[in-house]
């Protein structure tokens, strides 16, 4: 065991955590800015830590931004009182939460987030059979709502359990079935293979090349991420509050947490399977960095692509009305299944013909 | 450290798997269905211990995402109660000791025949690309034979869960 890897490994880790972290807490910013924009409110713009007014100018912009607002909702859910009703199935409800989140959190570990700063790759754990993983730990994000619905033991939580379980089975088929093309072009699992792939010019990316393949998969994360128009897991309207019903204070944030951390995970699967991940097709900024700038260039070129589908998501809710159970299913199965099916079968010919 | 590894996962499977059919603290069938799911990561690890990362990835996608969560799902809208008394059944009893003992007696046999340990590479030929070698030119009958299998499974629930055709 080679002991500057593990050194390394750790570092990367832990940095990729806190700016993931960071990020979720400033994704509900977001959400509650873009919403109040969208509906002609002005949203957060009260919270006034105690030091906020010793800076001048910038402190009471900080605060009309909401920029100290997570640091307030963060404390709200730490201090609230966690009850746990009497008639729960304990063991269930403790560890439901926590199943919830580990999983978005778990997919980020071979995204490659940067090219290289001095000799260290910027990907967490460069495997072989990068998406694959991807796929096996995102396919475990039903166990948590799954769980949940299951351990509140009354009948909302417990429907909304079973359309989770139902509706991300069903989109994860139609989101694996869409980026097999890709990987019929690339000829490689590796991620780190698919953002060199796409290099060279904007047209490389697969974006442009697999515009039905994206918008399948673009779709499914809506439904994998239990994202409104396809948050019939917590359907307010219909069932109360769904799975997290009978949650409170911090059980109930990991569940609202977790949202968003997978909302980060998928954002970055996009960005590095359709959009060139790190690269830019301008300026040789699609080949890997010689030097410590350019490495910290294409990290945040990397962050200001998720960034832009992180609003769009939050965006989408916003402008979208929810789905019928119905016809959620019978869009994922009779329409997104056989298009992607056509869409591989295409594009293997495409491939065999081209080759021949 | 692969060799510490190994006893983790392997002692940790062996342990979930126990607790999958004989846990002393509760009988419900979730319990023991999300044993099985612990279970299948643990073997998922051993997997990845012999650098067959491919086959490790699909244990977890297939068995731990898909089918464990389709079991779970039936379990609990059938809303198993929870095992109140065993039926200590002498046939049931009979057929299962010649089960197990036999499917020992194969394993044993593969094991000790195999010479476990002697001259063996460490390592398990599962890169993704040798993989789909072997499935598509190799063992291309048999693996067409089980999609075939598979497919007849599916229709033949379809056809069932069809009422008017009862």
């Amino acid at each position: 065991m080679d002991w500057s890897f593990l050194l390394f490994s750790v570092v990367k880790i832990f940095v990729v955590f806190s700016v993931v972290m960071t990020m979720v807490a400033y994704a509900v910013l977001v959400e509650r800015k873009v919403s109040a924009f969208i509906q002609d409110r002005v949203g957060p713009n009260r919270t006034t830590p105690f030091f906020a007014k010793f800076i001048p100018v910038l402190g009471p912009l900080l605060t009309r931004w909401g920029i100290f607002q997570p640091m307030a909702d963060a404390l709200k859910a730490i201090l609230k009182e966690d009850y746990t009703p009497g008639h729960v199935r304990k063991i269930y409800f403790w560890l439901a939460p926590a199943i919830a989140m580990v999983p978005a959190l778990l997919t980020l570990a071979v995204i490659p987030f940067g090219s290289q700063l001095g000799a260290q790759k910027m990907v967490i754990a460069d495997l072989d059979v990068g998406i694959l993983y991807t796929f096996g730990i995102v396919s475990l994000g039903v166990y948590g709502i799954v769980l949940a619905g299951y351990a509140a033991n009354s009948k909302y939580p417990f429907l909304g359990g079973l359309r989770s379980s139902a509706q991300m089975i069903s989109y994860e088929i139609s989101m694996g079935l869409s980026v097999i093309p890709i990987f019929l072009m690339v000829g490689s699992l590796n991620l780190s293979d698919v953002i060199s792939h796409q290099s060279g010019n904007l047209f490389h990316w697969h974006i442009f090349q697999q515009p039905i393949a994206f918008f399948i998969f673009l779709i499914a994360a809506f439904a994998e991420t239990n994202r409104l128009p396809f948050d019939l897991p917590e359907a307010e309207t219909e069932l109360v509050g769904g799975y997290h019903t009978e949650y409170s204070s911090m059980k109930f944030a990991l569940f609202f947490l977790g949202e968003y951390a997978a909302m980060i995970s998928v954002s970055a699967m996009m960005v590095t399977l359709f959009l060139g991940g790190w690269t830019l097709p301008f300026f040789g900024l699609d080949q890997p960095a010689t030097s410590l700038g350019m490495g910290l260039l294409h990290i945040l070129i990397f962050l200001a692509k998720l960034c832009c589908f992180l609003v769009l998501i939050i965006w989408v809710r916003w402008m979208l009305p929810r789905f019928r159970y119905d016809q959620l299913m019978d869009l994922g199965w009779r329409r997104f299944i056989p298009v992607a099916l056509a869409n591989i079968v295409v594009t293997a010919a495409v491939l065999l013909f081209a080759k021949s | 450290m692969t060799d510490v590894l190994f006893y983790v996962f392997g002692g940790l499977a062996l342990a979930c798997a126990f607790m999958t059919v004989a846990n002393p603290f509760s009988r419900s069938p979730v319990a023991s269905a999300l044993f099985l799911v612990l279970t299948m990561v643990w073997l998922a690890g051993l997997f990845v211990l012999l650098h067959a990362f491919f086959i490790a990835a699909v244990q977890i996608l297939v068995y731990a995402g898909a089918v464990m969560v389709l079991f779970l799902f039936v379990i609990m809208l059938l809303d198993l109660k929870e095992e109140e008394r065993r039926h200590w059944n002498r046939f049931g009893v009979g057929a299962g000791f010649i089960t197990v003992g036999g499917l020992l007696a194969v394993l044993a046999t593969t094991i000790v025949r195999s010479h476990a340990g002697a001259g063996l590479t460490p390592e398990l030929e599962g890169t993704t690309h040798a993989l789909g070698l072997a499935l598509f030119q190799r063992y291309l009958l048999p693996f067409e034979a089980v999609s075939v299998l598979l497919l007849v499974g599916m229709l033949g629930v379809i056809l069932l869960s069809r009422r008017d055709l009862k």
